[in-house]
């Protein structure tokens, strides 16, 4: 006991500076953890507060999973997240590092620096304002695409009722949005590798291609497994804007655009289903947590050095 | 592996003073890529300038020419409209402004301590702490039990407090200044303010934070970039129609709903103003009134976000 307290003491000045953050993990991560047990419950209001609440909501098993997993929801949501996020993290990559690797090899650094500055505007910008860039192309009345295709004689096309484009679309301004960021990221790296690699495989007569292709990428691999370990692990979740503000939250096309987070979203404002939407909440982390452990695993296996922990 | 990054701020440093070390790539692809890049790097200013456009058309052309790049007839009417109409649009402005302001603060002060603490190799419980912060990356509640906490147990519903404590700590933050701190602060200089016999928080408040200013720089952005583009805690959180939201949740709120400025005309103005009301145009114009402060200023700490990214993005 003795101990404990005088290693508490002798602690006291760091243990004050880390209290404030830590009531806050406490309130904001760890209480909403301890509420996931709603997820095995039928919620009602206690007007005891909070704990009253949860402690004496009656306990259900797993109907709320039951019901989550019997409707159709719980695949199209799934299928949604996962197909969407995929195909985020992959065309992400191959372009992010295609870009960074151009940006690097521009002769004109000024103009480098320039165009940089530019494709990184997007991370800056909300999705509420992005909805709206995307807007001034997509209204059916008096939107940029449908003049082009009124022009060449087509028939406009509705593009907030029309399920098939959609896919396309949030890929496309997805990646739009993001690719700055990610070339920043891997710009940054390679420009921290060591240009004696490239001195020397100029000596060797190494074209740009094959300095590229041995020395480039080959350096830039540990981030880039570091950053795709990250994504897949988050693979579960999705970026809500997105999907909720890009598709104007438009019911018609839900099938293509409801996603994990967007279901619980509704569920909890629109249907107040507390028990089910917690349940979609805690599916969608335990899946998140088992996936990132997996591919950090199998990295570790691989590559010991690249795992994140 | 923060060295690396000090080494590569050499490393860029050098290679800048003795330029074309190894070959460049031939005069054909150059033109290739810049076009290529140079597309790429326009379509994402292009939509911001556009909305500018439109924000700046006669909203009876815009009716009948659609959104165009080189409209008819231009007119300040939108802006007239806001700069003497706009009263709920300002108050909205304010609240933006009241929740960045005091929400960088906040999560400066969470960030910076908690960063501070689990820095120090002497800190003897600074393994629980660190798993206590990191852990919550890994794994969260999720939204409906946050929303639960917020609305049943805090009761903080339609105040700008739950605009403000969701986005004041993350764990992601704690890690890019743990990293700062300790690539960056000298062991000997908290050793020497030891020995002098300054405690703990007084050589964090003293000595640490004066020197830290580029990695608070960094933080600071990305909190007050948070703020300022936040809608969704208002999505959740703000239900009373009575509440004057942040700008980004009213301009969702006026993009579903087109009657949204003539409802709250009694805040905006006088009922003559809603006749002729510019709806299309006002809206455009809001965009670009929330979106000008980002984009004069982002130029300007670009640079803070490449090191803050680099340095979070690489495990430490």
């Amino acid at each position: 006991m003795n101990a404990f307290w005088k290693k508490l003491l002798r602690n006291k000045g760091l243990l004050l500076l880390v209290l404030p953050g830590t009531v806050w993990f406490l309130i904001f991560a760890y209480l909403p953890m301890f509420g996931s047990i709603l997820a095995f419950k039928d919620f009602r209001i206690h007007r005891d507060g909070f704990f009253a609440s949860v402690l004496n909501s009656e306990w259900v098993g797993f109907k709320n999973f039951e019901y989550l997993f019997t409707t159709n929801d719980a695949y199209i949501i799934t299928r949604n997240t996962i197909l969407y996020n995929l195909a985020l993290i992959i065309l992400g990559l191959v372009i992010s590092v295609t870009f960074a690797i151009i940006l690097s090899e521009l002769v004109n650094k000024k103009m480098a620096k320039l165009y940089q500055t530019g494709m990184f505007l997007p991370h800056f910008l909300s999705w509420v304002i992005i909805s709206y860039f995307a807007f001034t192309f997509l209204s059916t009345d008096k939107g940029t695409l449908n003049h082009i295709i009124s022009y060449f004689g087509g028939e406009p096309i509705m593009w907030y009722t029309e399920q098939k484009y959609w896919p396309f679309i949030l890929i496309f301004v997805g990646i739009w949005k993001g690719v700055g960021y990610n070339s920043v990221i891997y710009l940054a790296s390679i420009t921290g590798i060591d240009k004696s690699y490239y001195e020397a495989a100029v000596i060797d007569g190494a074209t740009k291609w094959k300095q590229i292709r041995y020395i480039t990428i080959p350096l830039l691999k540990p981030l880039m497994i570091i950053l795709t370990i990250l994504a897949i692990g988050g693979i579960f979740r999705s970026d809500f804007g997105l999907f909720y503000q890009l598709p104007k939250d438009s019911g018609a096309l839900y099938p293509v655009t409801n996603v994990i987070d967007t279901f619980v979203y509704r569920g909890l404002i629109n249907m107040g289903d507390i028990g089910m939407s917690t349940a979609a909440g805690l599916y969608q982390s335990m899946v998140g947590l088992i996936l990132i452990l997996i591919t950090n695993y199998i990295v570790r296996k691989i590559e010991k050095d690249h795992a994140i922990f | 592996m923060a060295n690396t990054t000090t080494r590569a701020r050499t490393r860029v440093g050098a290679r800048q003073k003795k330029k074309a070390d190894y070959n460049a790539i031939s005069p054909l692809w150059n033109t290739l890529f810049n076009i290529l890049i140079g597309l790429f790097a326009f379509s994402c200013v292009f939509p911001f300038l556009f909305v500018i456009i439109i924000s700046l058309t006669d909203e009876q052309t815009l009716v009948l020419e659609g959104f165009n790049l080189f409209p008819s007839k231009f007119s300040f009417a939108a802006y007239d409209y806001i700069a003497n109409s706009g009263k709920s649009l300002l108050t909205s402005f304010g609240v933006t402004v009241v929740i960045t302001v005091v929400g960088t603060a906040l999560c400066l002060a969470l960030v910076t301590t908690y960063a501070y603490a689990v820095s120090r190799k002497g800190f003897e419980y600074r393994g629980f702490f660190s798993f206590l912060a990191f852990f919550t990356m890994l794994f969260s509640g999720g939204m409906v039990p946050g929303y639960i906490v917020m609305t049943q147990f805090l009761h903080l519903q339609n105040t700008l407090w739950s605009l403000i404590l969701p986005l004041s700590l993350s764990a992601f933050s704690i890690i890019v200044m743990r990293t700062f701190f300790q690539t960056t602060i000298p062991d000997e200089i908290i050793e020497s303010a030891k020995i002098d016999g300054a405690g703990d928080i007084l050589t964090f408040i003293r000595i640490v934070l004066p020197v830290s200013l580029p990695g608070i720089a960094t933080i600071g952005l990305f909190a007050s970039l948070g703020y300022w583009n936040d809608w969704f805690n208002a999505l959740l959180y703000y239900n009373n129609p009575e509440r004057i939201p942040p700008l980004q949740f009213m301009l969702m709120q006026i993009e579903k709903n087109m009657d949204f400025l003539s409802k709250n005309a009694h805040n905006i103005g006088s009922y003559d103003a809603i006749a002729n009301l510019p709806t299309e145009t006002v809206r455009m114009a809001m965009v670009v009134l929330a979106t000008l402060p980002i984009v004069m200023a982002y130029p300007f700490f670009q640079r803070y976000f490449v090191q803050g990214l680099t340095v979070g993005s690489v495990k430490g």
